[in-house]
């Protein structure tokens, strides 16, 4: 860990300034990513500015009937209050089958968005990683890459997304909410939000230099029968390799959204459209392109057989 | 004392204290946080700076230099080790690769220098500023690459690497029913909670180490080997162990280092090997190839048994003896066993969690499991069929000192409802669940060291056992303290247990499932000792003496124990040393495995649902840590059949998964439901506890049962560790899984 920096941020703007204005500074939250990073010296922040205090931990219903998530909500709140227990269930599921009980009390709904990939070489800085130190090359690409992504990826890097919660936010088309250094206010849609590798793998996400998520935001709910199903090595407390967050509505369509499978949480319009046709036909919309290595092909048929065993939980939920 | 004739009726077979289920007597300590461990010992030694080690960057080559100049002028530095000014060095006998490496690095991570300074996070910072200019060069990272240049190993433990009865090749070729397949099993890491961790200090030419050290004579051995300093200069002190599974039997880069930085620094110095340097750091289990051959009848009765195994390991390293229990475990008259060892530029390969066992029968019980069904016998009778009572390679000559392992899959599977299981696989639904049952037998060998204690009264008929045993969550302190009060009539609370500092008399020391019955061993030589001494106090005839309620007595005479110590206590101190009964009768603990499991129809997600298990171990000193062992250990069974494994990196030659996050042992929710029954026993020829190892023959064919689970609920046979969901969806064509 270098040497850095520390101050508490005393408003939104304040803050988005103190991190705009200092070379290498950033904002901590849960610190339950960015600090492990730290200490081994994959981020070096020369400033941090905390934005645990700034009351951007409260959750609202919307004036449009959706609800408003504050940025420094924990993830065990969210995954516990009643109005997403009940409204938003598949978001609530999928909170609850990340990291584990203690992480998730520290963990914040804009610290789990941004929290960075899983790839083991990304965490050897002796490695190769281009995602890590641009251009020198990406170690995962022929080496150990079961648990990396499938779609979506480049020849730079194939590194997943690891975050559960950020795919039920996909799916329900959430917005995250922001304000910069002058005060300027963006709502981002959730699909805009993070980034391919590309040639640039380092670049994850669309935010500017001191932009600081305020919240995310819902739309209405959208009623039907919620599933998230995460398939991973062991019961609990591992990353995914391939999850599925699904909406099925009463009149027959369905939406769905990927995770452990790509860079960012997975949605493609075709998958949703393939619903009547089954678990199969909606793998293979998800996943037109795909290029998987020798090592997580399995990925594929697992992506379908996981969608087998969603549709089998909707049916039993009927 | 000599323990050459069987025990006889002594006073552990009392049975007051000994054999009760006690809680531990450290335990309100630990979970308190007022145990100290070694790495907080700052009341032992004040102000300790902090190193940091720094891990080489390549797997096998040479350092062509060092530059420290920017890690010097770091804030807070206070020193810098590197093998260019720690003075000369051995390696130590225990040792296979160097613990600080340089100019040649034998692999990666392994310890190239230790940055000194005044904070944890100062160490830190500058380790990564410290410039090393590596040359490296090709190394051999492939056991199945290497396979064909393994070579035949030395005995490693008194245990030949290769024995051969009958005509193994005729006999199997002949066999009405045969079994021949090839397992694997991968590296995998003893993942303990407390990481390698060690304060040194020098007084003068005097060091003494806090460390986490299983065995503390070994350890003070070999730090005075490696410093080419007097075994009597050294101390170490290892009073609590947060977990070693074999990690900590052997002096590791923390506490040679702690050394070196602070003899430079001139002031106490502290290191942990952070978690992520662990795997690739220190050692770990080797992985292994293993082909076995079952040659038997129509009625499963094998008349051929061989059992070939392949592992790596550094130059001048050892293999992993997965064929040990083939040895032993079942009849027949033509048999053999091998063990090829090929040379690997990985970490050191080592002793970890029942090493050769805990592999061996991952593969030997699920091909007992196919034979099984070759042979349309019920896996539970066909190993009972193939009991034998002698060691099946020496002959009717050599018995087993006790084996129960008949009452054990008897009663095992009693208790588990084995007779529902469906013996036809993929049959059984439970909702989206394919559930299927599995069972192996256990087996681990019952080993008995040398292990001595002192043994002291105070005036207060308190008592104070003191031996350099250790404690590394097993209970030991607690069987100790109810061996001590056994012998001398006093209640468990009355005693005090003082372990693991090498001022005390040497101990057997924790490795092997030796250490609770030769440690009590030691415990019982000195109680009788003191025993001597206090009838003799009392004016008593020794053999005539009881000891009971605080009490001396002869007849109806009686002195208090306190009394008889008298102001300055009483202590003697003894040892228990071994005849050749060991050689006489094979030795060894035995059980049986049984496990439930569901695995996911469509995804094929293996969910644990039961485990049950039978044991035979002898006395069993303290009912509830053994059951604590034995559940810990059947966790690990499971976490070898599910997930554990560490990933190589064949081009760069290192563990990939070098942290927590990505090397995966069982958490809470895959190990839903255990049961464990003790079958009694008492083995008179082990020791004069009658007692034998435990903690390990937990972990030996638990994971097998698993395996051979999830075979009988989806009828895919997987036989390369671990049994992941991407394996099993590779044989899913025509199984049970959709
Ligand atoms: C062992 C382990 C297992 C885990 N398993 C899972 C899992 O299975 N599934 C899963 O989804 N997650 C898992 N996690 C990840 C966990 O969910 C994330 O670490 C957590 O959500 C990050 O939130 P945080 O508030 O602690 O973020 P921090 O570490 O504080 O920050 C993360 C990043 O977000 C930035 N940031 C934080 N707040 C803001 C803001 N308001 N505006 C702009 N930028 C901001 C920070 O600058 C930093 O770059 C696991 C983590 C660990 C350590
Ligand atoms: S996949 Fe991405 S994160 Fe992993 S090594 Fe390659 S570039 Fe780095």
């Amino acid at each position: 860990m270098k040497p850095f920096t520390y101050e508490r941020a005393t408003s939104l703007e304040q803050a988005a300034k103190a991190v705009a204005s200092v070379q290498g500074a950033r904002f901590i939250a849960g610190g339950t990513n960015l600090l492990d990073l730290m200490k081994l010296q994959i981020e070096t922040p020369a400033h941090l500015v905390d934005v645990n205090r700034l009351g951007l931990d409260k959750i609202e219903k919307t004036p449009e009937g959706g609800l408003r998530i504050g940025a420094l909500v924990r993830n065990t709140d969210l995954a516990a209050d009643a109005t997403v227990r009940r409204d938003y269930a598949v978001l609530s599921r999928a909170l609850v089958a990340g990291a584990s009980g203690q992480l998730r009390n520290k963990a914040t709904t804009a610290g789990n968005l941004l929290q960075r990939t899983r790839c083991p070489y990304f965490y050897d800085t002796r490695m190769p990683c281009n995602k890590r130190r641009p251009g020198s090359g990406c170690a995962a690409l022929k080496g150990i890459s079961r648990g990396l992504a499938i779609i979506g990826t480049s020849d730079a890097c194939i590194a997943q997304h690891p975050s559960d919660m950020a795919v039920a936010m996909r799916l329900l088309d959430a917005t995250v909410e922001t304000v910069d250094a002058a005060g300027g206010r963006r709502a981002i849609p959730i699909a805009d939000f993070h980034r391919l590798p590309g040639d640039t793998p380092h670049v994850e996400h669309t935010l500017k230099p001191g932009e600081l998520i305020t919240a995310v935001t819902l739309p209405r709910p959208l009623g039907g029968t919620h599933v998230y199903h995460k398939v991973r090595d062991r019961a609990s407390y591992a990353f995914a390799l391939v999850s599925v967050a699904a909406v099925f509505g009463k009149d027959g369509s369905a939406r769905f959204a990927f995770g452990g499978l790509a860079p960012k949480p997975w949605r493609v319009a075709a998958a949703d459209a393939a619903a009547p046709s089954g678990a199969k036909a909606v793998a293979e919309a998800a996943l037109a392109g795909a290029r998987p290595t020798e090592q997580n092909g399995f990925k594929q048929g697992l992506t379908a057989r996981t969608l087998a065993s969603v549709f089998r939980q909707k049916e039993a939920a009927a | 004392m000599k323990f050459d004739t069987p025990a006889t009726t002594n006073p552990i077979d009392r049975g007051r204290v000994v054999g009760i289920p006690h809680d531990r007597i450290d335990g309100a300590a630990k979970v308190t946080g007022t145990a100290p461990y070694a790495y907080e010992r700052h009341d032992a030694a004040p102000k300790p700076a902090y190193g940091w080690i720094v891990g080489s960057a390549i797997a096998s080559g040479t350092i062509r230099s060092i530059d420290l100049k920017a890690a010097e002028a770091a804030p807070g530095v206070l020193g810098i080790v590197t093998y260019e000014n720690a003075g000369p060095l051995e390696k130590g006998d225990f040792n296979t690769a160097r613990l600080l490496g340089g100019p040649k690095v034998e692999h990666y991570e392994q310890a190239v220098a230790l940055v000194v300074a005044d904070t944890l996070e100062n160490a830190r910072d500058a380790a990564k500023l410290v410039q090393i200019d590596f040359a490296p060069a090709t190394g051999r990272f492939d056991l199945a690459g290497e396979r064909a240049n393994a070579v035949k190993p030395k005995a490693s433990f008194g245990s030949e690497p290769d024995t051969s009865v009958g005509d193994f090749d005729g006999a199997f070729a002949k066999a009405a029913v045969k079994v021949d397949q090839t397992y694997t099993t991968p590296d995998q890491s003893h993942a303990m909670m407390e990481p390698h961790a060690t304060i040194a200090a020098w007084n003068g030419d005097m060091l003494t180490l806090w460390t986490a050290n299983q065995m503390v004579a070994w350890g003070v051995g070999d730090v005075a080997k490696t410093l080419k300093i007097k075994k009597e200069n050294v101390r170490i002190v290892s009073p609590y162990i947060g977990g070693g599974f074999g990690s900590k039997l052997f002096v590791r880069a923390d506490a040679l280092l702690a050394a070196l930085g602070a003899r430079q620094v001139g002031r106490p110095v502290k290191v942990a090997i952070a978690r992520p340097q662990i795997p690739n750091n220190t050692t770990h289990r080797p992985a292994t190839i293993q082909r076995i051959r079952l040659g038997a009848d129509r009625n499963g009765v094998i008349d051929a048994i061989a059992h070939d195994v392949w592992s790596g390991d550094l130059p001048g390293g050892g293999p992993e003896t997965a064929a040990q229990q083939t040895r032993l475990l079942y009849r027949g008259a033509n048999r053999i066993t091998t063990h090829r060892l090929a040379t690997l530029d990985l970490p050191e390969g080592n002793a970890m969690r029942a090493p050769g066992e805990a592999v061996g029968l991952l593969a030997l019980e699920v091909a007992m499991d196919e034979l099984a069904e070759a042979c349309g016998v019920d896996p539970v009778e066909l190993r009972i069929r193939n009991d034998v009572q002698f060691d099946p390679e020496a002959g009717p000559q050599r018995p087993f000192s006790s084996r129960k392992l008949v009452e054990c899959l008897r009663q095992g599977a009693d208790r588990f409802g084995w007779n529902r299981r469906n013996p036809k696989p993929g049959q059984v639904r439970d909702g989206r669940w394919l559930v299927g049952m599995g069972m192996a037998s256990a087996f681990r060998n019952n080993l008995v060291q040398t292990s001595g204690a002192r043994v002291g009264v105070d005036a207060e008929g308190r008592v104070t056992v003191e031996t350099d045993m250790t404690d590394i969550g097993t209970g030991t302190y607690t069987i100790i303290g109810q061996t001590a009060a056994e012998m001398l009539g006093v209640p468990l609370e009355a005693v005090t247990v003082k372990l693991g500092d090498s001022r005390f008399p040497v101990s057997a020391g924790s490795g092997g499932q030796w250490g609770a019955n030769s440690s009590t061993a030691g415990v019982y030589a000195a109680c009788m000792a003191l025993r001597a001494k206090l009838a003799e106090k009392a004016g008593f005839a020794a053999d005539q003496t009881d000891f009971e309620d605080g009490l001396v007595k002869q007849g109806n005479r009686s002195q208090k124990l306190g009394a008889l110590a008298g102001r300055e206590g009483l202590w003697a101190e003894d040892k228990m040393e071994y005849g050749d009964l060991e050689k006489r009768y094979a030795q060894a603990t035995f059980g049986a495995h049984f496990c439930e499991v569901g695995v996911d129809v469509d995804t094929a997600e293996v969910r644990i649902r039961r485990m049950g298990g039978a044991f035979a171990a002898g006395r069993i000193l303290n009912p509830k840590s053994a059951r604590s062992q034995v559940i810990g250990a059947m966790t690990m069974g499971a976490g070898a059949a599910l997930m554990e494994e560490l990933v190589v990196d064949t081009r760069f030659g290192f563990f990939v998964n070098h942290d927590m996050a990505e090397y995966q042992v069982p958490v809470h929710a895959d190990i839903p439901q255990q049961d464990v029954l003790f079958v009694d026993e008492l083995d008179d020829k082990s020791s004069p506890m009658k007692a034998k190892g435990v903690g390990e023959l937990g972990i030996c064919g638990a994971g097998a049962a698993v395996a051979n689970a999830i075979y009988n609920a989806t009828g895919v046979r997987l036989r390369d560790y671990p049994l992941t969901i991407d394996k099993l969806l590779r044989h899913a064509d025509g199984t049970a899984i959709a």
